[in-house]
């Protein structure tokens, strides 16, 4: 399903940019490292437009204050050529400006969405109001358990309303829709425990509606997986069963 | 020119009550706007205050179910600041920006400027204003009726309709409001087309003739939209339709979309008004000729008329939209800085070698520029769907939207009406009190909503009472505290400012000094050939204007 989109971002116009999901093959492009890369660029960006056009405002402002009472402004009309230049000189400007956020965005984008191969899949349910995840093999959890150095991908849905996956350390969120598989995926690539938030109105719990996601070294995820094969293969049937009643 | 006849003449003379309800004068329907669109402006204030207070620390502060009308705290924390939350944005949106833009400055402001004796449809102006007036009230009820509505102003489906609230309630509010609205927006179109003064061209118009003429466009066009989500809305929730409730074959991400390509449009629709009433304030206290007007009018805010319907998708980029559709739409979202550009450019440019005087109203003007800068700014990560992927539903989003709707559009009204109080009433509003009330407004709302920047940077989810540790962490949940204290203190001394500001208006609109006509020296219509206070069908004589004029000639 997600396919298409994929193979319509790499091979467009915008090569050079699309590049970088064919060098995940060797090494995995954190979304959240990336993030926090370009959101500094962007910010910078934003402080050279923003800077100018402040002090240009204040300084006008101060400086072309009435010096007498009935003291009228200067007329500033314009030739056809001014007046032309004006709309196109500033225009060629903000265009590469947005042309040059779009292709870092971009570059971010197709970090964000492509999923590398081989990720771990969780399947995650939103509930009003609470999370659930399903690893697979009969292993479920209210938390988010994973492994440090293995990219994961989420599969999500929501069995009532609509709820938002939040990883705010991680830089990523993306909706929990009934009736929808969207997805998102994440690197864990330090061992962290950390909260993951629903994003999205969801009703009287919605601030209440929180979970951790737990980036375990392989030693300690590997004592969380054995614990939970063994406890729990009668919890998931139940848990699985309540999700197709529910959503009537 | 002026007679006798007209000059000092009570600008609404006559009548009782009656003729004010029964008025089908586009001056007395604006004042009648005014008043209504002031009234949802103090509640919907009322529960921001509410929200403040909520978010000041986290856990409950047991206060917010009073702000809603739950005196016998009946409602859980969560449900009653979702009530004061749902109030809160549609109030503001629907029942205070837009009316307060398209419905008071219009009225008051289009006619007179162009030299018309009133509005093409005077009855439909003022079956417009009845309109506004019940959507008002059936809002109003919120605070009576027991399942009070609490699905957001966006109303999303599944949730709007299972929930226990009163989802109807909102969606007739937004039908009586909407379809006031679309008669408004007929009403004002065919008049600046037909009824402009003889000799009155397309580049003599005012910013603000531009400005409502372009955003009620915007307005005609979209507003169906969303009355038709919201009716199949209603119709899912009490008769049972599947058009987005997914456990019947529907989608809500079809009513998402329906929902935000009239809600993206319709910042426009309050973003290009006050940007017409900042841009007429300013020429006039500048004495000068609005800089590379045709650039401003015709890319600027036409400009916008024809990009605002490809950008909705920017509302959904975390919500599951096609990865493709999501980019795309990324392109499409950055181009809004050409047209907006163009009249930044245009308004800064405004000042350039200007001769400014400075009264209230000019003073509101300044501080929209920053408003509008600030605004415009935090809006530009926000365009990039990747960027957005952390920042959306943070209260970064909650922030720039204040920024540029809230407190621009917000200021931009109020100033109007101290820039134009002298042509409703002869007399002004520009006192000690009024600038006191301004500084107070400039701290207060700096102080409100940089933290709430700051914080959203770090992740503050939007919408949310509680923000304790066990939610979001130790760590943040002891720093953002900080935050919200500054930002509840900052709410605070905005609504003592807003508080002067209104008994100042009250009370200067009774008693307030008297000003000879034109007290700020404009050169438009409504100042120089209208009678003073602007009084039964505006203006004593005919109007025509030459082809050299505009109202932006001050130097010869």
């Amino acid at each position: 399903m997600h396919k298409w989109p994929k193979r319509l971002l790499l091979s467009s116009l915008a090569l050079p940019l699309a590049s970088l999901p064919a060098m995940a093959a060797e090494k995995i492009i954190s979304p959240t490292h990336l993030w926090n890369e370009i959101w500094q660029e962007v910010f910078y960006d934003l402080l050279l437009i923003g800077i100018p056009f402040g002090l240009a405002a204040v300084y006008m402002m101060i400086r072309y204050r009435a010096k007498s009472p009935g003291q009228v402004g200067e007329a500033v009309n314009l030739s056809p050529a001014a007046a032309w230049g004006w709309i196109l000189i500033p225009c060629a400007l903000f265009l590469a400006d947005d042309l040059l956020l779009f292709g870092k965005g971009w570059t971010l984008w197709n970090v964000q969405r492509v999923v590398p191969e081989n990720s771990v899949e969780v399947k995650v349910t939103g509930h009003q109001w609470y999370f659930d995840f399903d690893y697979g093999k009969g292993v479920t959890d209210s938390e988010l358990v994973v492994e440090v150095g293995k990219p994961v991908v989420l599969r999500m849905t929501s069995d009532d309303v609509i709820h938002s996956f939040g990883m705010t350390e991680y830089r990523l969120k993306e909706d929990l829709i009934p009736g929808r598989i969207t997805y998102l995926w994440f690197y864990p690539d330090k061992p962290l425990v950390t909260e993951v938030d629903c994003m999205e109105f969801c009703g009287t719990g919605h601030s209440q509606m929180a979970t951790k996601v737990k980036a375990l070294p392989t030693a300690e995820y590997q004592a969380w997986l054995g614990k939970h094969k063994s406890a729990s293969a009668g919890d998931l049937k139940f848990a699985s069963q309540s999700d197709g009643a529910a959503s009537k | 020119m002026t007679t006798a006849t007209y000059d000092h003449a009570p600008a609404h003379s006559g009548g009782g009550i009656g003729a004010w309800i029964f008025t089908t004068d586009h001056k007395r329907v604006g004042i009648l706007y005014l008043i209504g669109s002031m009234a949802a402006f103090i509640v919907a204030g009322l529960m921001a205050i509410g929200i403040r207070i909520e978010q000041f620390a986290p856990g409950e502060s047991g206060l917010i179910q009073y702000f809603v009308g739950d005196i016998g705290k009946r409602m859980t924390t969560g449900d009653a600041y979702n009530t004061a939350l749902y109030f809160h944005g549609a109030a503001m949106i629907l029942g205070f920006l837009i009316p307060g833009l398209t419905g008071f400055a219009a009225n008051y402001l289009v006619p007179t400027m162009i030299g018309a004796k009133d509005v093409a449809f005077p009855r439909i102006n003022a079956l417009s204003v009845w309109l506004f007036y019940c959507g008002i009230i059936l809002a109003l009820l919120t605070f009576v009726i027991p399942d009070k509505p609490d699905v957001m102003w966006t109303g999303y489906p599944p949730y709007s309709i299972k929930t226990a609230g009163n989802t109807a309630l909102y969606v007739f509010t937004v039908h009586l409001i909407g379809f006031s609205s679309i008669l408004g927006a007929v009403n004002f179109i065919t008049t600046i087309i037909y009824m402009r003064a003889p000799g009155m061209g397309w580049n003599q118009l005012n910013m603000f003739v531009w400005s409502i003429l372009t955003g009620l466009t915007i307005q005609l066009i979209f507003v169906p939209v969303l009355a038709a989500a919201v009716t199949l809305l209603l119709l899912d929730k009490y008769v049972g339709t599947g058009f987005f409730d997914s456990a019947r074959g529907g989608d809500p991400l079809l009513y998402e979309n329906l929902f935000w390509f009239y809600s993206h449009p319709a910042v426009y629709v309050i973003f290009l008004p006050a940007m017409g009433l900042v841009y007429d304030i300013v020429a006039t206290m500048a004495k000068k000729n609005i800089f590379n007007y045709k650039a401003a009018v015709y890319g600027g805010m036409c400009g916008l008329v024809v990009i605002s319907g490809e950008v909705w998708v920017h509302h959904l980029y975390v919500a599951g939209m096609p990865n493709w559709l999501r980019i795309g739409m990324t392109m499409t979202t950055l181009m809004i800085s050409l047209p907006v550009g163009l009249m930044v450019l245009s308004l800064w440019g405004t000042l350039y070698k200007g001769a400014i005087t400075y009264n209230v109203a000019m003073m509101y003007a300044g501080l929209c520029f920053v408003l509008l800068l600030f605004g415009g700014l935090t809006g530009i990560p926000l365009a990039v769907a990747s960027m957005t992927v952390h920042f959306a539903r943070t209260s970064f989003v909650h922030a720039h939207f204040h920024f540029i709707m809230a407190l621009f559009a917000a200021y931009a009204v109020f100033a109007s009406v101290y820039f134009w109080f002298p042509a409703m009433t002869g007399r002004t509003a520009d006192n000690a009190v009024s600038k006191l009330a301004f500084w107070l407004n400039v701290i207060g709302t700096q102080l409100t909503f940089w933290p709430l920047f700051i914080i959203g940077v770090d992740g503050m989810p939007r919408r949310y009472w509680d923000y304790s540790p066990e939610v979001v962490g130790a760590v943040r949940s002891e720093n953002w505290t900080f935050y919200h204290h500054l930002s509840t203190y900052g709410a605070a001394i905005t609504a003592a400012g807003i508080f002067l500001m209104i008994v100042g208006w009250v009370y200067s609109a009774f008693a307030g000094a008297h000003v000879g006509r034109n007290p700020w020296g404009s050169k438009s219509l409504e100042w120089t050939h209208a009678s003073y206070p602007i009084g039964p069908g505006n203006f004593p004589e005919e109007v025509a204007v030459s082809a050299d004029w505009t109202p932006y000639n001050y130097a010869k």
